[in-house]
Parts: C-alpha cells; sequence; structure tokens
C-alpha cells in the first residue's frame, strides 16, 4: 500500500515539476547576446580604425603561424602520449637561443658568403636562414628526443600524473638552467636577425606577385574541389589526390600571402595616409617558412611509413604493437618531430620580436597549448585552425579591448570553447568507456 | 558498519598544545628570528592550500591548477578589508562580508528555485547563480555600505584597540575565504563537467585570468590600492602564531571530519569511479562542487594568512610558476593523504626558501630552481607514489575494525562465489 501511495505522490510531484527547457533556452539567448555584444562593439572599434584592424590582421597572422607551430607539437605529443608536454614551450626558447648563438658566435647565417666570396646577397641570405633555422631544429629535436628517453620514457607505465610532474620538473629544469650566468644568462638579450628586415609598402608589391599568388590560390582551390566532386562520387584516385600536401600547399601558401600583399597594396587606396601600416618581409618570409613546415609535417604524417606508425600508435597501442610497430622508436620520432617545429617556432618568434630571454617560452607555450585545445587535441588542421584563431584573438583584443588583457582574453576564449565543444573544434567527440 | 571517527583524544590535544606552546616561547623569546617565523608561517599557509588541493585532485580526483587563483583572490579580498580599515574605510569590510552573506542568500533561492524545474543545463545554473552573487555584492555596495558602513566602523572602533583589531582580522580571513569560494562555486559549476586534462586545463586558464587581473587591478578594475603590477604594500602585519595554529588547526580538522562522513565517502567514491557512484545514488556533481569549494576556501584562508604575514602583495606571487607549487607538494607527499601533504608541505617551503636559499654559497642562489626540478624529477623515477602513497597517521585515520566490531557482523552468506569466478 505505502509503496503505491509513494508512486502517487512522486508522480504528483513530477507533474508540479516544470521542463526547464524554457530557463535553457534563456540562458542560452543570454549567452548568444553577451556574445553578439562583444563581437558588435568589436566590430564597431575595427570600423571605426580600419587601419589599425588590417595592422591588428597582418600581426595576428604572423604570431598566429608561430602558434600554430608549437601547438602541432602540443598535439601531436598529446594524441599519441596523452601526456601535456610542458617542457615544450621551453623547447622552443631553447631553439631560439640556438640560432642566436649560432648567429652571434658562429655568423652561420653568413657561411655561404665565406665559401663562396662574391655570391648574390639575397641567396645568401636565403641560404644562411634556411641553415640557421635548420640547425635549430636539429638542436631542438636532439633536446627533445633526449627529454623523452630520459624524463618520460621510464614513467610511461604509471600513473599520468607522475609524468605530468615530470613534465614540469623538466620546464623549470630548462628555464632555470637556462638563466644561469653561463647558459643564456637571465638578461633580455636583442637577437641578431638572420635577415635583413625592411618595411614594405604597396610600391614594392608589383601586381605580378599578387595576380601569381592568388592565381596559385584559386588553381589549387579549383582541383581541390574539381578532385573532391569526383571523389564523392567514387573515383579512388581523386579521393587520393584530393589529400595532396601540393594542393593544400597552393592553398595555404597563396591565398595566405596574397591576403597579407593585397592588404599591403590596397592600403594607401582604401585607409588612406592617415594610417601608415607597417609591413614587414620578416611577416611574409616567416608564414612562408610555417607554411612550409606544416606541409612538409602533413607530409610525413601522412604518406610516410612513420606517419602512418604515429597515426596507427595514436590510434591504439597495444595493437600497433602486435603489428610490428616499434612504439618505442615511433614516440620517440614524434618527440623528435614535435622538437623540431618547436624550434623552428622559437627562431621565427624571436626574428619577430627582435629579442630573447630564457623565460620567453612559458607564456607562447601556453597560447599555443591553448591552440591546440581549441582545434581540438590530437588533430593537426586543428592545431593549425585554433593557433590562427589564438593569434588573431589576441592580436585583436590588445588593439580594440585592452592591451594587458590580452592573455586574459586568449584563456578566456580557451574556457568558453571548453564549456560549449569541450573536444574542441577539429577535435571527435570521446566516447566514454565503461 | 562503517567505524565511529575517534574525537581528538587527549594525547592530540595535549600533543598540539605542547606544539604551540613551544612555538610561542621560541618565538616570544626570541629564539625562532623573524626570518624562521615567516618561513614557518608561509610553511603553514602553503600546507592549506596544498590541503585544499588534496582535497580536490588527492581525494576527488578532479585535476585542478586552479588553486593558486583562489590563494590570490583570498590573499587579496583579506588585505584589502584590512588596508582600507586601517585607513578609516570600512568599505571593503562590509562590502565582502555583507555581500558575501546576501550572494551566499540569493545563490541558496536560486539553488532552491531551480530544483523544482528537470533538465536545467550546467550553464543556465552558471547564469542564474552569477546573477544571484552580482546582485548580492551590488546590493551591499549600493545601499549597504552607505547605510551601515561608518556607523560599524565607529561601534568597532569604540572596542579597546586589539580587540577590534582581532575582530577585523577574524572578518578578514573569513570574508577572504567566502569569496573565494564564491567564486570558486560559479567557476565550478561549469568547470568540472569537463573531463580530466580538460578541466586542469581550464583551471589553469583561471590562474592565469586571475593573474593578468591582479596586473590589473588599477587600471582595468577600481582597486587602485592594490597597485596593479607594482605590488601592494601597507598591508598590517597582523598574522600571528596564534592566529596560523588556529587555522591550520581548523584546516586540518574540517578536512578530516569532512573526508570521513558519508560525504567524505562520497568524495572518495567519485574517484575511485565516477559512473558506479552515480549509479549508487551519490550525486556526483553536487560532490565535485562541494570538494571543490572546500578545497578553495582553504587556499582563500591560506591567502588571507600570507598576506597579513607578508604585509606585501605582488602579482607573481600568484604567476604562473609557483601556481604548481601545491601540485608538487601533494604529488610529493601522495596523493590522498594529509599526512604526506603536512610533513611535505612545510619542508618544500623550508627546503626552497629556508635551507637552499641560506646554505647555498654565494652566487648559487640561482641555482636554488635548478636543483629543485632535478629533485622532483628524482623523485618522480624513485618513488613515484609518492612519500607517504595513502597512508595516514592514526588520528586522522579511521581507526581499523576491532575484533569486537567483527563479530556483531553477520556472517557471510552461504553461497559465496569463488574467487576464481570472479576475477574473470
Amino acid at each position: 500500500m505505502s509503496v503505491a501511495i509513494e508512486t502517487r505522490r512522486m508522480e504528483q510531484r513530477m507533474i508540479r515539476r516544470r521542463n526547464g527547457m524554457v530557463l535553457n533556452r534563456l540562458s542560452q539567448a543570454a549567452f548568444a547576446l553577451a556574445g553578439i555584444l562583444v563581437f558588435y562593439a568589436v566590430a564597431r572599434a575595427a570600423a571605426a580604425n580600419l587601419g589599425v584592424f588590417f595592422q591588428q590582421v597582418l600581426n595576428g597572422f604572423q604570431l598566429g603561424f608561430i602558434y600554430a607551430l608549437v601547438a602541432l607539437g602540443y598535439t601531436m605529443v598529446y594524441g599519441i602520449v596523452r601526456l601535456i608536454n610542458f617542457a615544450h614551450g621551453d623547447v622552443f626558447m631553447v631553439g631560439a637561443f640556438t640560432s642566436f648563438f649560432t648567429i652571434s658566435l658562429l655568423n652561420l647565417h653568413q657561411w655561404p658568403s665565406t665559401v663562396w666570396p662574391g655570391m648574390n646577397p639575397t641567396l645568401v641570405m636565403a641560404i644562411g636562414t634556411i641553415s640557421v633555422i635548420l640547425f635549430s631544429m636539429m638542436i631542438c629535436a636532439l633536446l627533445a628526443v633526449t627529454i623523452e628517453r630520459f624524463a618520460y620514457r621510464p614513467l610511461r607505465a604509471l600513473p599520468r600524473i607522475t609524468a605530468l610532474i615530470t613534465a614540469i620538473g623538466v620546464s623549470f629544469f630548462l628555464e632555470y638552467f637556462g638563466g644561469l650566468p653561463f647558459a643564456f644568462t637571465n638578461n633580455y638579450r636583442t637577437y641578431p636577425r638572420p635577415f635583413e628586415v625592411f618595411v614594405l609598402n604597396a610600391e614594392m608589391v608589383p601586381l605580378v606577385w599578387l595576380a601569381v599568388l592568388w592565381g596559385v590560390c584559386v588553381a589549387a582551390a579549383i582541383v581541390y574541389s574539381v578532385l573532391k566532386f569526383l571523389g564523392q562520387r567514387g573515383n579512388i584516385r581523386a579521393q587520393a589526390w584530393q589529400r595532396n600536401p601540393l594542393l593544400q600547399f597552393g592553398m595555404l601558401f597563396g591565398g595566405f600571402l596574397g591576403v597579407v600583399l593585397t592588404i599591403v597594396w590596397l592600403a594607401p587606396r582604401f585607409i588612406g595616409t592617415a594610417f601608415e601600416l607597417t609591413a614587414s618581409n620578416a611577416m611574409l618570409i616567416i608564414m612562408g617558412i610555417s607554411i612550409i613546415l606544416l606541409v612538409v609535417l602533413q607530409y610525413i604524417v601522412r604518406y610516410t611509413r612513420i606517419g602512418k606508425a604515429m597515426r596507427a600508435s595514436a590510434y591504439d597501442k597495444p595493437t600497433s604493437r602486435l603489428m610490428g610497430i616499434n612504439v618505442d622508436t615511433v614516440i620517440a620520432m614524434t618527440f623528435a618531430l614535435a622538437g623540431s617545429l618547436a624550434g623552428a617556432g622559437g627562431v621565427l618568434y624571436a626574428t619577430a620580436f627582435k629579442q630573447v630571454h630564457h623565460l620567453m617560452g612559458i607564456i607562447p607555450g601556453l597560447k599555443s597549448f591553448v591552440a591546440a585545445v581549441i582545434g581540438g587535441i590530437g588533430s593537426i588542421p586543428g592545431a593549425f585552425v585554433g593557433a590562427l584563431t589564438i593569434g588573431l584573438v589576441e592580436v585583436l583584443s590588445a588593439g580594440f579591448i585592452s592591451t594587458p588583457m590580452r592573455d586574459a582574453v586568449a584563456f578566456s576564449l580557451l574556457i568558453i570553447v571548453l564549456l560549449i565543444r569541450p573536444q574542441g573544434i577539429f577535435g571527435e567527440a570521446p566516447g566514454e568507456k565503461v | 558498519m562503517l567505524q565511529r571517527l575517534r574525537g581528538p583524544n587527549l594525547s592530540f590535544i595535549l600533543g598540539s598544545l605542547a606544539f604551540f606552546v613551544v612555538v610561542q616561547i621560541l618565538i616570544s623569546t626570541g629564539l625562532l628570528n623573524p626570518y624562521w617565523q615567516n618561513i614557518l608561517f608561509w610553511g603553514a599557509a602553503m600546507t592549506m592550500v596544498s590541503l585544499g588541493l588534496n582535497l580536490i585532485y588527492g581525494f576527488n580526483g578532479q585535476f585542478s591548477l586552479g588553486q593558486f587563483g583562489f590563494y590570490a583572490i583570498g590573499a587579496y579580498a583579506s588585505a584589502d578589508i584590512t588596508y582600507r580599515w586601517v585607513r578609516n574605510d570600512p568599505s571593503a569590510l562590509v562590502v565582502v562580508i555583507f555581500g558575501s552573506i546576501l550572494a551566499l542568500i540569493f545563490m541558496l533561492g536560486i539553488s532552491a528555485f531551480l530544483r523544482r524545474f528537470y533538465g536545467v543545463a550546467t550553464l543556465t545554473k552558471f547564469l542564474f547563480n552569477l546573477l544571484a552573487a552580482v546582485l548580492g555584492f551590488f546590493l551591499a555596495v549600493r545601499f549597504i555600505n552607505p547605510a551601515i558602513g561608518q556607523p560599524l566602523y565607529q561601534a568597532l572602533n569604540g572596542l579597546p584597540q586589539g580587540i577590534s583589531q582581532q575582530i577585523v582580522f577574524f572578518l578578514a580571513l573569513v570574508g577572504g575565504a567566502t569569496l573565494a569560494g564564491i567564486v570558486s562555486y560559479l567557476f565550478g559549476i561549469p568547470v568540472l563537467e569537463l573531463g580530466s586534462d580538460y578541466l586542469g586545463i581550464a583551471t589553469l586558464g583561471f590562474t592565469i585570468i586571475v593573474k593578468v587581473l591582479l596586473d590589473n587591478t588599477d587600471t582595468l578594475l577600481p582597486f587602485p590600492e592594490m597597485k596593479g603590477a607594482r605590488g601592494m604594500v601597507g598591508i598590517p602585519k597582523w598574522t600571528t602564531w596564534p592566529w596560523v595554529f588556529v587555522c591550520f588547526m581548523a584546516v586540518v580538522l574540517v578536512m578530516r571530519n569532512l573526508l570521513h562522513s558519508s560525504t567524505g565517502r562520497a568524495i572518495l567514491s567519485v574517484r575511485e569511479d565516477e559512473r558506479a557512484a552515480e549509479l549508487v545514488g551519490i550525486n556526483t556533481a553536487s560532490t565535485k562542487i562541494l570538494a571543490f569549494v572546500v578545497g578553495s576556501v582553504f587556499a582563500g584562508l591560506a591567502g588571507g594568512i600570507r598576506a597579513h604575514d607578508m604585509a606585501f602583495l605582488h602579482p607573481t606571487m600568484f604567476g604562473f610558476l609557483p601556481s604548481f607549487n601545491p601540485l608538487i607538494i601533494i604529488v610529493f607527499g601522495g596523493l590522498g593523504s594529509m599526512t604526506g601533504t603536512i610533513i611535505t608541505g612545510f619542508f618544500w617551503i623550508f627546503l626552497l626558501e629556508g635551507l637552499l636559499r641560506l646554505y647555498l654559497p654565494e652566487g648559487f642562489e640561482t641555482w636554488r630552481f635548478v636543483v629543485y626540478p632535478l629533485v622532483l624529477l628524482g623523485m618522480m623515477l624513485l618513488r613515484p607514489q609518492g612519500l607517504m602513497g595513502r597512508y595516514e597517521i592514526a588520528f586522522l585515520r579511521r581507526p581499523l575494525p576491532s575484533l569486537r566490531v567483527v563479530k556483531e557482523t553477520p556472517p557471510t552468506p552461504a553461497v559465496a562465489p569463488k574467487a576464481e569466478e570472479v576475477a574473470v
């Protein structure tokens, strides 16, 4: 009897209770309204000051591409060993310092002219810069593999928190060892750039360049969409070609450099002369090198044996072992790739901002990590998109909201994205295991 | 059959009182010079922060890196209260205390209101609680402060100097801790839904946001006395050994009793298996929020202690690098061991700030931070479960079932499954 009475009471209580959906919709609307208001305020400020807006877009691209290089390392390492590699930002710092020393002590950026005197200076600059970057990448790859071998590998069977604490320990060690007087010292140092930096203005941008860049971009996009169309109809060859890194390279390289040069070209015509837009060749070089490295990485991960092994290990380690993959080697290779990208990022960051410091890796490292999370950790295109988003948001908020708040805005964006879509933009929804 | 938790027995009370008296004598006779006294107080504050983090991460399994954000909130809030008080301005005290009370009342009301609905999303909960808290503090700023600020100041100042100071200090500590608790509740509602690593990242973001805000208290926030990135000076130095001792013991006792209550069992079960805990009828969401809020309240209290001991606050004290200290302390001491946290908490500050700073030769100051990651690495490689594992000293542990209790339990059922069958 009492059970029946209890059940009826429960039913009545349920009837008295109302559906919370109305409240949910209401609060969603409130959040959306707040978002729209913020967006509107920023858009109005941007429209009122178009010059600053375009300037910040250029800066944001530059920063975003550097973040992308670092974020890729985070995302690859997290994808394969599920470890937030806090030491990655410090590998980035070591990359910047390696190039600092190779340039200031060894003059590595001018070696072609000492070997072949009378060489074309542009060629010297190009070869010198590339060799500086390659050297830093090599050192950082070695460093990352060493860290993996001696700090992370012995702990792989233990709970993940031990590896995380170890990562923090390695990070502190690199930071403060770097701060010692005989290492990098704890002062800010001016960074000697490996190439001459000059400001681009509209007269220096021939229309031919614009036409070529946009042509490459549009052609690649057309080929891509044709292949996609064919691929959807079931053409397997088209599906394979569609993912060709060259196509990606064409679209990214043509598109982004085209946008930058177009802004530079259009600036005096649209904005007027009141605002001096500064775009340098460093911006273009940074973006170009980043895009090349991104495409090379895509190629490695997609087409080479080691890349396939990486993807397999990230998907399922025990099964990969059964298939004859040496997972330890694969993880070491992942760290090497991640480290080399961070090294390149460090050189480019130092080139862009012209100073190095032993704690310079912390904030860019964290921002890149945020970028990787926003894009969906474990996803390479996600890291790229997330890094560009973070770069643009950070720089635009510095321009239009408040300069000191740029870090806070970047991390607020992270929290908002995590609340709306915890797996990130490109991430797959985590399946719950019981 | 659950064993009853032992009350504080005579030996414990006598032991802690003896410790208190001995340290007090050492301080008043000048044997413990201000430097070591500072190390001791700092160690106590850091241990309180770490105990809070251990409650969140070690006992409840929620990976949080935001503990220093709440520490900073508690420190700055309580410092602001006393800073303004000694400059004849009771506004901060009134706003924090009455605003917190109002906000808590409103938030309780909102929770009761939302319980009448089903299917309420977390964002909704977050928004309504946020509005309630904002309303509470708004009312305190707009109406309560002008009305009772000066009368309260007159009344408290009418008391003898020592007594009014102690009352204000108490209210400042409580206010800082409550504010940290309210912020952690608001932040915890949406964020604790996230999984392990994502929660860590979000809370790390929180720490950095708090640090950036503290850097700009004078430009972006309306607190010119906090002086932003230049650091807040002129906080009265009111922390004394009795205050430290009382707060520390309060934290330890509250945490111990909480962990051994049925709520504490729920907290532990969420760590072991969240889904299983939900299936046996534990409200995992509110359990996680409870642990998070209590841990943050500890951090806020510790912040008040630390602020009035240093008499100086700077945003870099709450930056990215020091914010890993509590995590390192609890992993060192053993996740889920209060004993380990207490030992390592004091030891860590003693090692970092006392020993290495004093006894390393001149010029090797900078080596401190090279040595300590190496200690960390060695510890992780040699003893990854931490110093104590999950061991507790007898006082902090529920006593093992005695023979008498074993007799009272009913015998095992006749058809118990064999171990081998279960192990499949």
